[in-house]
């Protein structure tokens, strides 16, 4: 039996494979969706886990994307609209030694749960949360969504809609999240390298994946995504390394004081050593990594960043917890329910 | 003059000033000593609804009252024999609560000018000369002055020794109605243990207090109020809410699962959360949640995951959780949820009781969506309430609301401390790991016993993974089902599997009266005191009626019907509009007649009283 590498350096699970963790229901999703790529890497990820499928559990809310769970042969439930984070918040205070995944869209997390996915973040629970988002609304057949661009026509905006549409990074990492990342589903090599990262950190792993919807959205991130336009739109991030982007790197983004600003490497004014260097683990900068999110379709502007923002490491919440409990049992001993009922004062009444 | 001793079968007092006046604490160790001395007795706190209302206006008026006897007491009491006022305020807020020529013990330092107008009392107008010529007993005492002059010579400060004053008055009390000082004095020691000095001087306030009635003859009467013929056993005193508390700490330290708490705060629920909060040793999680469906959410994560899933709330909170426990009725996990009603609608009446829950707990949600319904009649009810609403939860899978109210959260009454081994442990049905040659078995999650109860299949089991989820699930398999007949077998099966509880609850049984006659009074929930005591009264008077109150309110026991059909007349008396009533009419197809007042009280006793005799008389 062959031991398989772990992204979380455990001991493994044997020889499954992805396909392990396939479950027999028939997926129903719309041929050429964006989620059948996820869902397949999501798939491949699992045995690097190095756990068992009944240590899983994925947990959704409602849309197209919360059917996800269906689809995986793991524990799993199908929730109701918005609430995802708070099931799979009980079920990892209750139960830390799962594995626990949270699959929401831009609908789900944003609007309805929008409560939810900010309080799951501040509070750092371990739980690895996948954000489909393809700025519209899916299983409802087509209104916009609170990522949609303003202007978007749709059943519910025939005019454009005026809605300010929200940065789901900036949003993330206003709530003080502690893992902070982006991918896209037609780069599925890179989606693998960011679920990796998702299930390796330890807090609450925020990854958003641009996902394209065939029917109702069709294209709303093809200036990032697509082969022939997404080297000179997308930047792809790497820790420590200096932001480049375009063919043959021939751009890069450089800080001016706190403001970013677009430079071109090929006339000798700027080398790669001018360049603003990536660190994951700060904060200030990852803000203005989030604030590259203007619509880049025209030249000269700024690229929109892939990869991960922030990797922060604090305590989980589950952890905080669980050595409250801890303490309070050695401090006091298991509960004695005999001297709890009682209180501190009885009288007795003789027969 | 020599003092009158007379003997009292029952006695209620309402003690009220000012929040900072320590009201609360003077109630509660008279309630103590009360206890103590033998009487059967039933309190109820009466909280401004503001934090901090100004000092000595209307609105900052906090209250504390308490019916104690020689014979049984099962409510607070409508109307006061005494009543301590400690200013102008007190005294316009509670007047309306004194019986016709009762006593009223004034702190006349509270009745000045400033307080007066404070009191919204008009310029020129004298309200104890007033009270006086009404006709009820009006003794005037200057606490403040009394207070200093005794503790003038410990050193404290004035403010320090201004919060003696209620001890001054409970002395006063205690002369009048007989009782030994020893308990409170324990407790000041207790209470003060690292402040000597305090200790003293609120013990040497409480001594000059008994001495200063004697000393000045107050008053030309002494009661004294002989011990009640009381269950022997080992009592305590308790509000509903800490009964909630202990009876879900006892369920998760009797039983082999934790148990979990997902709350948010909500007047009047809010102790339960506070309560559990500090019982980390117990084998209970408590965690307070963003808002009432992260809270109600959370617990039915913990459940799936293999803890009992419980939330508190109140009715506005129960409403924002309306769909997840629609949730929680398809998953078909266990689930307690405690609604400490209150009146509404919308905001309402935070700090006020209400029994108009009860069709939201039976109908408020989308689809057909089945739980069992169970009610708490007292303060001390709700441990062995919580105890069962915690074990139908878990053996049936299945929601479980647990109503309760303001009235009987805060209210407290003597109850007697159960036997621990006699409290059985709760039987979940945890399925086993498919290991040792069983791997292809295979799992199926909505395979049901005999009693329709599907299995408690918790991650980490080997074998068992399963997706579970709202939409609508193929019989046996669990399997996503759009066929028209599995969704009208299954909506059957999940309403069956709750009715079937009714094989595993106690026959309904009569409280006072025969099975059969003129009048059946049907009560559930916090109006048991007040039932009680109206029916017990018309009784005693040679009356033709008989009681019963349900604590189990879906499914009904079984014996309901048979019950119900024994009798020419129906009587439901209910803090709402007609809920109940309503129920049991559709349900038993039998003409019923109401008694509804919303006034955020109690049902007064003299009222029901009088309804019950009409009722019998016609």
């Amino acid at each position: 039996m062959s031991t398989q590498k772990t992204v979380n350096g455990s001991q493994g699970n044997g020889n499954l494979q992805a396909k392990d963790f396939a479950s027999d229901q028939e997926v129903r999703w719309c041929p050429g969706c964006g989620d059948y790529t996820i869902l397949k890497q999501v798939q491949t990820l699992m045995p690097k886990l190095g756990l068992d499928p009944e240590n899983i559990v994925f947990i959704a809310g409602i849309g197209c994307s919360s059917r996800f769970p269906y689809y995986m042969n793991t524990f799993g439930i199908h929730g109701i609209h918005g609430r995802a984070p708070a099931i799979a918040t009980g079920l990892k205070v209750a139960r830390p030694d799962l594995s626990v995944w949270v699959i929401t869209g831009d609908g789900d997390a944003l609007s309805i749960g929008g409560n939810h996915i900010i309080h799951l973040l501040r509070r750092n629970l371990d739980i690895n949360l996948l954000l489909f988002n393809n700025e519209i609304y899916g299983l409802t057949k087509g209104q916009y969504s609170p990522t949609s661009p303003k202007g978007l026509v749709t059943k519910t905006s025939p005019a454009g809609s005026v809605d300010n549409p929200f940065n789901p990074l900036a949003l993330a990492l206003g709530a003080n999240g502690s893992f902070i990342a982006r991918a896209m589903d037609r780069d599925p090599k890179h989606l693998q390298i960011m679920l990796e990262r998702t299930a390796q950190h330890s807090g609450t792993s925020f990854l958003e994946i641009y996902q394209n919807c065939i029917v109702f959205n069709d294209g709303a991130f093809s200036p990032y995504t697509d082969k022939s336009l997404r080297d000179n739109t997308s930047l792809y991030l790497e820790d420590g390394q200096p932001l480049l982007f375009g063919a043959n790197d021939a751009f890069g983004v450089r800080l001016d004081g706190y403001r970013p600003e677009l430079v071109d490497l090929r006339n000798g004014k700027w080398s790669k050593d001018d360049l603003w260097i990536h660190d994951e683990q700060d904060r200030n900068k990852a803000w203005l990594l989030t604030s590259l999110f203007d619509d880049n379709t025209t030249e000269g502007k700024l690229p929109r960043p892939f990869g991960v923002f922030l990797a922060e490491e604090r305590p989980t919440y589950e952890e905080l917890v669980r050595n409250q409990i801890a303490a309070s049992i050695e401090r006091r001993g298991e509960g004695d329910l005999e001297e709890l009922l009682t209180g501190e004062e009885t009288w007795t009444v003789k027969g | 003059m020599s003092i009158i001793e007379k003997q009292k079968k029952e006695v209620t007092i309402r003690f009220a000033g000012d929040s900072g006046d320590g009201i609360q604490l003077t109630g509660s160790q008279f309630t103590s000593t009360t206890a103590l001395s033998g009487n059967d007795l039933s309190t109820f706190p009466d909280y401004p609804a503001e934090i901090r209302a100004p000092a000595g206006t209307v609105a900052g008026v906090s209250g504390f009252q308490i019916h104690f006897g020689s014979k049984a007491i099962h409510t607070p009491g409508d109307l006061c024999d005494v009543l301590v006022v400690m200013n102008a305020a007190a005294l316009k807020a509670n007047l309306k609560f004194l019986k016709p020529g009762g006593i009223i013990i004034a702190n006349t330092d509270g009745f000045g000018k400033k307080d007066l107008s404070l009191a919204k009392f008009a310029p020129g107008e004298t309200p104890m000369k007033d009270a006086k010529n009404s006709g009820y007993i009006v003794i005037e005492i200057d606490v403040t002055k009394m207070t200093r002059e005794s503790l003038k010579d410990t050193g404290l400060t004035i403010k320090e020794i201004d919060r003696s004053k209620n001890m001054f008055v409970l002395g006063v009390l205690y002369w009048l109605f007989s009782r030994p000082l020893d308990s409170t004095i324990q407790f000041l020691n207790r209470k003060f243990a690292k402040k000597p000095q305090i200790a003293e001087a609120n013990i040497k306030a409480l001594n000059d207090g008994f001495t200063y009635a004697i000393a000045t003859e107050l008053f030309s009467e002494r009661y004294s109020v002989d011990a009640a013929p009381i269950e022997p056993g080992t009592y305590r005193n308790i509000t509903g809410n800490d009964a909630i508390v202990l009876g879900i700490a006892a369920v998760a330290r009797k039983s082999e699962f934790p148990v979990f708490l997902g709350s948010y705060p909500i007047t009047p629920a809010s102790e339960i959360l506070q309560g559990l909060s500090v019982l980390k040793n117990f084998g209970v999680t408590t965690y307070q949640a963003e808002d009432e469906i992260a809270a109600i959410s959370s617990a039915i994560g913990a459940s799936f995951g293999g803890s009992l899933g419980i939330t508190t709330s109140s009715g506005p909170g129960v409403a924002l959780k309306g769909e997840a426990i629609g949730l929680a009725v398809m998953l078909e996990l266990p689930l307690v949820i405690v609604n400490v009603q209150r009146a509404g609608p919308s905001t309402g009446l935070p700090t006020k009781t209400e029994q108009s829950d009860l069709l939201q707990a039976f109908y408020g949600r989308a689809g057909e969506a089945p739980v069992a319904i169970l009610s708490a009649s007292s303060p001390a009810d709700c441990f062995e309430v919580t105890y069962e609403a915690c074990r139908i939860a878990v053996e049936h899978m299945i929601p479980v609301m647990l109503l309760t109210d303001g009235f009987i959260a805060n209210g407290a009454e003597p109850w007697k401390l159960p036997v621990i081994s006699e409290l059985k442990p709760v039987d979940p049905r945890f399925e086993k790991a498919r290991d040792n040659g069983q791997e292809d078995t295979p799992f199926l999650p909505y395979k049901r016993d005999e009693n329709l109860v599907r299995p408690w299949a918790i991650p980490g089991t080997k074998g068992l993974v399963h997706r579970i989820g709202g939409l609508e699930k193929e019989h046996e398999t669990g399997n996503i089902s759009y066929d028209p007949d599995n969704h009208q077998k299954m909506t059957e099966m999940r309403e069956k599997k709750r009715d079937m509880i009714a094989n595993f609850i106690p026959d309904q049984k009569m409280d006072e009266g025969s099975d059969t006659g003129k009048l059946l009074v049907v009560g559930w929930g916090s109006t048991y005191g007040s039932i009680k005591s109206a029916v017990s009264e018309a009784r005693e008077e040679g009356l033709d009626v008989s009681f019963l109150h349900l604590r189990y309110l879906n499914p009904f026991p079984k014996n309901l019907g048979t019950l119900l059909n024994g009798f020419e007349k129906i009587l439901v008396p209910e803090i709402n509009r007609g809920q109940l009533s309503r129920i049991l009419r559709e349900r038993f197809l039998l003409p019923v007649e109401g008694f509804n007042r919303v006034r955020g009280v109690p049902l007064m006793v003299s009222e029901l009283k009088e309804k019950i005799t009409q009722l019998c008389k016609s």
